[in-house]
């Protein structure tokens, strides 16, 4: 009942695509991107804008590795589609900054919270979204805000020890 | 010699029991005919119709009966422990819109319809009777002060609940099965069911 499937992602380009070339906001910079404005903007942003930072890990919803910021909120960039996103904000990680950003990337090195690494652009962006709107998180608070960002290094316990610690140096 | 000594005419106890018990199965069977035909003879309360679509897993997995929405035809918990939050549209990081669009996603499975969310605690339908169901649905002071005729334009017209009748694919790309009645029907019995003054059964 539980079971998931290994995923393959495959998109197929539509016969009817728009001639309309998108141009999308990301990390405060413009791109004229010739995708399909149903393409999903994980692809957008590593294939067509280059930002290879944001990671691919199921395709469909379910490990978080390739959350992104749309105006500051986190989402899945593989569910996301570019359409979604004209007009609005994307952040990566390679274009997150301020305060908050700071401080958890100063936590992160002071606890070497990484092992592998592949899904902490994911967790780093979703941390920076709950610090951003709870500077003041509970435990509770951050298992409800970091469940759904899998690392299968179970690198848990010191992902929610370098939150807290950010947080107290945010003051 | 025992038998011998019984008087003439004298009736055995498990003789005197098979009749007792031949007359309660025709009394029991005479009064279930009875039932069964007064049963018949009144219309049957739309709202037992009604039920059968939302308590249909479409419907209760985002009308769980506590903090976090179910999935699948099972109404197991969401995976990741996703959580309700504040306003029942997910915790802080973590909400609804970060995997569900607007619209069903059929390559990775994750359904969507506008303002994908749970409904609110107040409408928890999980483990309600058809009877306590209908309570809870028309009390204003839990569906969002709805009268019954804006119950019906509800479940008419908004396009998260028409969402049950177009659920799109799951992850393994089989279709996931809609609510169990017609749109049309289903509406045509709610308007039934408004008719009779929103009768519980």
């Amino acid at each position: 009942m539980f079971r998931v499937k290994s995923f393959s992602f495959e998109y197929a380009m539509p016969q009817d695509k728009d001639s309309a070339m998108p141009t999308l906001s990301i990390n405060n910079r413009p791109f004229d991107l010739d995708v399909d404005p149903a393409m999903p903007l994980l692809w957008a942003i590593r294939d067509h804008a280059g930002l290879t930072g944001t990671k691919y890990g199921c395709g469909a919803a379910l490990c978080g590795a390739c959350t992104v910021h749309l105006d500051g909120e986190p989402v899945r960039a593989c569910q996301i589609q570019v359409r979604d996103a004209i007009g609005r904000k994307v952040t990566t990680i390679e274009g997150v900054e301020g305060k908050v950003a700071a401080a958890v990337q100063g936590a992160w090195q002071s606890l070497d919270v990484v092992q592998c690494g592949y899904c902490q652009s994911g967790q780093i962006m979703t941390a920076i979204g709950l610090l951003s709107q709870n500077p003041k998180p509970t435990d509770a608070d951050i298992n409800n805000a970091m469940d759904a960002i899998v690392c299968r290094c179970a690198t848990y316990v010191r992902i929610r020890a370098a939150i807290h610690e950010a947080a107290k140096n945010l003051g | 010699m025992q038998n011998e000594q019984l008087p003439v005419g004298s009736t055995s106890p498990w003789w005197m029991a098979a009749l007792a018990l031949i007359a309660l199965a025709a009394w029991a069977a005479a009064g279930a005919v009875l039932w069964h035909e007064r049963a018949e003879s009144q219309p049957a309360n739309p709202f037992l119709k009604i039920a059968t679509v939302l308590q249909h897993p479409r419907c209760l997995n985002c009308h769980p009966r506590g903090d976090n929405p179910l999935q699948g035809s099972y109404n197991h918990p969401h995976l990741m422990k996703i959580a309700r939050g504040a306003d029942d549209k997910g915790a802080v990081a973590a909400r609804c819109y970060a995997c569900h669009r607007d619209e069903n996603n059929d390559v990775s499975g994750v359904p969507g319809a506008p303002h994908w969310q749970l409904a609110p605690v107040s409408m928890s339908w999980q483990g309600l009777t058809p009877g306590e169901l209908c309570a809870v649905l028309k009390n204003p002071q839990k569906n969002g002060n709805r009268s019954l005729t804006d119950l019906v334009k509800h479940m008419d017209e908004d396009k998260l609940v028409q969402w049950g009748w177009a659920p799109g694919k799951d992850i393994d790309g089989k279709a996931r099965e809609p609510v169990p009645i017609p749109h049309a029907e289903f509406v045509s019995l709610l308007k039934e069911w408004v008719s009779l003054g929103g009768a519980c059964p």
